[in-house]
């Protein structure tokens, strides 16, 4: 009953989402007020439908109702209650639910905060905002409906892989989705912007927090993903370049050179094209990354069962989506007219080639990405672009990136010759140069690539401390000292410290990391790093819905006894598939991380042991930036209007 | 300077810069592109010699050996698509899934021994799973039955 109340749900929605999109876009082109007033209340009809749709599996999945042919196929009864919670989105259908789940809850936001803003552009955005659902919708609903039951019903589930049995599950995939699908309404500002033929300084202001909030997500969907991948897997990397990482970098990459650029365009008017093309994009690799990851072209854990129907509705719906609203950006255009002018030497122009270094980098992102597919799918053979290739493009693409950061924020707007702070800046990168030569020079096995990284990584800090020294000197009063502080200045702040911490994780993990394969028997012992771990033996461990082998690696250092790492190898029983449960000793300077492989027989086992020195600051790095991104995105000034009347 | 000089000299720098930057990535690209070979393709000498390529199939049953206590994790297997067999040197830790008679792709280069000699031995995620290189390769080999490529729970 509860099953086919979110099987009705989501039609409901859809019907919503199909009115919202005609009247709103239809009532803005008929100037028809009292179709746009109603527009709002099919926002709440879609956001309430799609929650009710969302709570019901939920419910069949705690109550492991196995007559739902989904929760047969990815629950079971001895799982644990949480992974019952996290099994509604662990599966294709579910998570395209969560997808549709989140669209209206950034469209029910969008409706709220835009009570102010005129009828007519409310109307449109919310029109687009309901286009976007009719496609996700109807997708949902005609192919990947969760609602289906099953018959004959069976007796227990066939239970969820254990890779997806652990908390990331719980963060990874709603924060990830905040970020793709957020980046929705600056694409929706912007359709609304190009339809009425005017992108001003209202429609800057508007898609700027919008657009943190959702790279703010994103950087800590993304991030969380990665820090799962690097316990989870068992290898002890944090990025593989993975088609599945590369569709949701790709739109992180667009999505910063966005909120920069509309942060130009708010300020100064300047970048209004650029800014709208950056918001197209964004919002166009968001659902090209839908397409690689849900259409079942992958192979990875995020592809679940693949059916050709629906990638190419994706696939379609994709084409009629970007090709539309690229055709009314070449269409519109030139008629809304190209902001103020500006020099190359000027914060505009710095700023204008970071996006442009970033929108090159996506490029050769999306290059690697696409291209073996595009092969594969013409049938004109197999192949795989490996790691190197995107590690030589992206590396220096960044360093140059990182150089800019420091000169892009301090310069004069418009033009700025002969005004620049030359001779801090000397000092900075004689710091910065200096402090990279020391470390390289006093440890061992760095490369000049290493040497660069560091030596960028303290320009930027030394830079951005140099900002804010001069920026304290002006002696401004303490309430707009706290305000710029606890706003867009401080968030930018902290966001490029963010960068520069995770550039230096970077560097020292690839060229000081250590991993090694070994064989053990109880009672030998390796060295890793300055510490020594001996093997001291095997004990069994079962657990709530596996059977588990567990090591024993006391951790020892100077003599003494540190921790115990006790790593294990977990079979579990629904499936009987194998996992790797690595033990990690964290901490700010280091990792020590074992990972128990197979029997090989004579007592003796397999083990993966990595030494891996300031990898955590990686994900502090992007936890800077997320909390930078959020604090500028809360700012006042950056806030949209409070509510005017309409 | 006037402005319109400063626009060409800003047009030049970036013209130079983007074709500096597709001269880069296309040169990294080609050199990193590893191209998937069955073991039919490697018997009749189609795959390369000089560079590293990807080889998928089963695991040979019973063709998986470990050396012997003392050494290291040296490890040894057989890769078949039914047709043709690929002798597989490994050293390092093998993926949880690796089992023999379920699919593989290793990716490493042909020694002059015909050995192929992996650096990688690729993990999958999944049981039930098969990697498309390897399904493709034992449907180009006219091996691949449903039943033996989805068979076990």
């Amino acid at each position: 009953m509860i099953v086919e109340l979110g099987h009705l749900a989501i039609s409901v929605a859809l019907a919503a989402s199909v009115a919202l999109a005609v009247l709103g876009l239809g009532g803005a082109a008929r100037h028809d007020a009292a179709w746009m007033r109603f527009a709002p209340r099919l926002v709440v009809v879609q956001a309430a439908t799609v929650t009710l749709a969302f709570a019901a599996l939920t419910w069949a999945f705690v109550h492991t109702d196995f007559s739902v042919a989904l929760v047969a196929g990815y629950a079971h009864s001895a799982l644990p209650l949480v992974y019952r919670y996290t099994a509604v989105w662990g599966n294709h259908e579910g998570s395209m639910l969560l997808w549709v789940w989140v669209l209206a809850g950034w469209t029910l936001a969008v409706a709220w905060r835009t009570r102010g803003a005129s009828l007519v552009q409310r109307a449109r955005v919310l029109g687009v905002m309901g286009l976007i659902g009719v496609g996700f919708l109807a997708f949902l609903l005609f192919t990947s409906n969760p609602f289906l039951r099953a018959w004959p019903v069976p007796a227990d589930g066939q239970g969820m892989n254990p890779l997806l049995q652990d908390p990331g599950m719980v963060w990874h995939p709603p924060l990830l989705y905040m970020g793709y699908v957020g980046l929705v309404v600056a694409f929706a500002y912007t359709v609304a912007g190009l339809l009425q033929g005017e992108l001003g300084s209202a429609w800057a202001r508007a898609i700027r927090p919008w657009t943190l909030v959702a790279w703010a997500f994103l950087t800590v969907g993304i991030a969380l993903g990665s820090f799962w991948a690097y316990y989870e897997l068992g290898w002890g990397g944090w990025w593989f370049w993975d088609p599945v990482e590369n569709a949701s970098f790709m739109p992180w990459l667009v999505a910063t050179a966005l909120l920069h650029s509309a942060a130009m365009a708010d300020a100064r008017g300047s970048f209004r094209l650029w800014t709208a093309l950056l918001a197209l994009l964004g919002f166009a690799l968001a659902l090209l990354g839908t397409f690689i990851v849900r259409s079942g072209v992958l192979s990875s854990v995020h592809a679940f069962a693949s059916d050709p129907g629906r990638g190419l509705f994706i696939l379609v719906f994709l084409a009629l989506v970007v090709g539309g609203a690229l055709a009314l950006y070449a269409w519109r255009a030139p008629t809304v007219g190209v902001g103020a002018s500006f020099q190359g030497w000027s914060r505009e122009g710095l700023l204008f080639g970071q996006t442009l270094l970033l929108m090159v980098a996506a490029a050769s992102v999306l290059l690697g990405t696409l291209y073996p597919m595009l092969l594969d799918a013409m049938g004109l053979g197999k192949l795989s672009v490996g790691p190197p290739y995107f590690e030589a493009v992206f590396v220096p693409l960044m360093l140059l990136v990182m150089l800019l950061m420091v000169p892009g924020p301090v310069l004069a707007w418009r033009r700025a010759a002969g005004r620049a702070p030359w001779r801090a800046w000397m000092v900075v990168a004689g710091l910065a140069v200096g402090a990279a030569t020391a470390v390289v020079w006093w440890v061992p096995g760095a490369s000049w690539a290493t040497w660069g990284g560091l030596a960028l990584a303290a320009w930027l800090t030394f830079g951005v401390a140099q900002h804010m020294v001069q920026w304290w000197r002006q002696r401004l009063p303490a309430s707009a000292r706290w305000r710029a502080l606890r706003g867009a200045k401080g968030g930018m702040w902290l966001a490029h410290l963010g960068v520069a911490v995770f550039a230096l994780g970077v560097a020292a993990v690839s060229t000081w990391g250590h991993e090694q394969d070994v064989r053990l028997r109880p009672g030998q012992a390796i060295a890793v790093g300055n510490v020594e771990l001996r093997f001291d033996g095997i004990t069994m461990a079962p657990g709530p819905n596996y059977f588990a082998v567990r090591a024993r690696l006391p951790m020892q250092q100077h003599g003494q006894t540190v921790t115990t790492l006790e790593p294990e190898r977990r079979l579990y029983l629904a499936n009987g598939q194998t996992m790797t449960e690595v033990a990690i000793d964290r901490s700010l300077w280091r990792d020590v991380y074992v990972a128990l492989g197979e029997s090989l027989g004579n007592d003796a086992f397999a083990f993966r042991v990595h030494h891996k020195p300031l990898v955590n600051w990686i994900w502090l790095g992007c936890l800077m930036m997320a909390l930078g991104g959020l604090m500028a995105a809360f700012d006042r000034r950056a806030a949209l209007p409070p509510a005017q009347a309409a | 300077m006037t402005a319109k000089r400063w626009r060409m000299l800003w047009l030049g720098a970036a013209l130079v810069a983007l074709g500096g930057a597709a001269t880069l990535v296309l040169r990294a690209f080609e050199s990193n592109l590893v191209f998937f070979y069955s073991p039919t393709q490697v018997a009749a000498q189609q795959a390369p010699t000089t560079r590293a390529f990807r080889v998928g199939g089963l695991v040979q049953q019973g063709s998986v050996q470990r050396a012997g206590a003392g050494s290291g994790l040296q490890v040894s297997f057989v890769v078949t698509d039914g047709a043709h067999h690929v002798p597989v040197r490994y050293s390092g830790m093998l993926p949880d899934l690796f089992r023999e008679g379920k699919g593989v792709v290793a990716q490493g280069t042909l020694a002059a021994d015909g050995w192929f000699v992996a650096q990688q031995v690729l993990a999958k995620h999944d049981e039930n799973y098969m990697p498309p290189e390897a399904a493709a390769a034992l449907q180009a080999a006219g091996a691949a039955t449903r039943t033996q490529v989805a068979s076990q729970p």
